[in-house]
């Protein structure tokens, strides 16, 4: 980059460009007067610089006042909404962690546990709790996401559920959810402490979203028959969560505890 | 929160984007390309900080590559060059040469520099920080910005003398 011409008049340049964009405190810009009236070389420059400036004022400026394109405030406001989105990631990222300290705080003390001796109870107990702490926080992180909220779409779901039920060792069936206004977005995989689990993703007409979290608990463990539903509050995402058979499922959504266990009994009468 | 919305930024970008690419339908893609490009990168803008700044300085970013994409299109025609072939026309009209006129014949990184400073009211600070670039440059280019567009206002004044003394008896009927 080459330097600027040098100023003749010896007045630095510099000095000039704030004059006319007023970036001088009011007593420097009266003294670089002074020093103009003496120098009409640089007056000149100062004058004809103002003149640009006023000129591109005059013609632009308006434009700013002028109404918005209807297709740049929605994109603006999509815009806007995302950044919503983004900003909730962070806060249910954090929020997320909080869940993983109140578990080990022994926050679900008040979920029942239909078990055995105490010993094996609070291990099996322990493993459930793992694994709605995981649906918890794949729901936290999936959630929000705007672009790839699925690996596979719902269009492919001869494909997402054959995937999965090779994946996850059994034959899964998507619970179809509709009659509640649930639409299913699609599925993806996640590795989980015991293994593979799935995530089915549902989303409403208000763009609501809910996940279904899915997979095999470890054999033999003292909670594997354990039926009952489990409501789990953490603040922000609650869920129902429960075991049948050996699998357990938990089901998490910004929804009020009456709306959530309608879709758990939904999910549950359907697998 | 209400000093970042986004749609309070629109005027501000679309007034530059307009004095930046000389053409309203242009102007208004490139600030639907930046709220496009804002979507994919809100996780870098840290809240908080300056929202404005930000957005300039991803239409600035948005704007050099699409320029340096139309001039390889171009066959590595210089875009500043194409400009003023495309305009010399124009400029032997006994039109004067309007001020939006000259400013699309600056350099680009000049004229954004100018647009900052003269139109969005940007201190030379806030210009430097959106165009990721040092203070003194921005000082030289907004030197060579007015030089130009000096030369260029004066030069575009209609010369009487050249039209109407200046030219051949075209027409002068052979006998």
């Amino acid at each position: 980059m080459d330097k600027p011409a040098p100023n003749i008049s010896g007045i630095p340049e510099d000095e000039l460009h704030a004059l006319v964009d007023g970036r001088l405190a009011p007593e420097a810009a009266a003294q670089l007067r002074q020093r103009l009236a003496a120098d009409p070389e640089a007056a000149a420059t100062v004058a004809a610089w103002r003149t640009q400036r006023e000129a591109l004022r005059a013609l632009y400026g308006p434009i700013a006042e002028s109404p918005l394109p209807a297709s740049l405030v929605a994109a603006a406001e999509h815009a806007q909404n995302l950044q919503s989105q983004a900003a909730q990631w962070w806060r249910w990222g954090g929020m997320a962690a909080a869940v993983v300290l109140a578990f080990g705080m022994g926050w679900f003390s008040s979920a029942r546990w239909d078990l055995g001796p105490g010993g094996i109870a609070s291990k099996g107990a322990g493993q459930a709790r793992h694994f709605a702490q995981q649906a918890v926080v794949a729901h936290a992180v999936f959630q929000p996401e705007v672009r790839h909220p699925v690996e596979v779409t719902a269009a492919q779901q001869e494909h997402l559920v054959q995937w999965l039920s090779k994946r996850l060792g059994r034959p899964l069936k998507v619970p179809v959810l509709t009659a509640q206004g649930y639409e299913l977005v699609g599925g993806r995989l996640l590795p989980g402490d015991e293994g593979a689990r799935a995530q089915f993703m549902y989303q409403n007409a208000a763009g609501q979203r809910i996940t279904l979290y899915l997979g095999a608990l470890k054999p033999g463990s003292a909670d594997a028959n354990t039926t009952e539903f489990k409501f789990l509050q953490s603040g922000s995402v609650p869920g129902f969560y429960w075991v049948d058979h050996g699998f357990g499922y938990a089901i998490a959504g910004q929804l009020p505890r009456g709306a959530l266990h309608d879709l758990a009994s939904a999910v549950y009468a359907q697998l | 929160m209400n000093r970042s919305l986004l749609v309070d930024q629109l005027p501000g970008l679309r007034r530059y984007a307009r004095a930046l690419t000389g053409n309203s339908w242009a102007a208004d893609d490139l600030v639907q390309d930046t709220l496009e490009r804002a979507c994919t990168k809100w996780q870098l803008w840290v809240a908080g900080t300056d929202l404005r700044a930000w957005l300039f300085t991803l239409m600035h970013n948005l704007y050099m590559s699409q320029r340096r994409a139309a001039r390889v299109a171009m066959n590595s025609v210089s875009i500043d060059e194409l400009e003023s072939e495309l305009q010399a026309p124009a400029s032997n009209s006994d039109d004067p040469l309007d001020i939006s006129r000259c400013l699309q014949r600056l350099p680009a990184d000049q004229r954004a520099v100018l647009l900052l400073v003269v139109l969005e009211d940007m201190s030379y600070k806030e210009a430097a920080k959106v165009l990721a670039i040092p203070i003194g440059t921005v000082m030289s280019r907004l030197s060579r910005a007015r030089s130009r567009l000096r030369e260029l206002m004066e030069s575009g004044r209609p010369a009487p003398s050249e039209s109407a003394t200046g030219q051949p008896p075209a027409l002068r009927r052979m006998k």
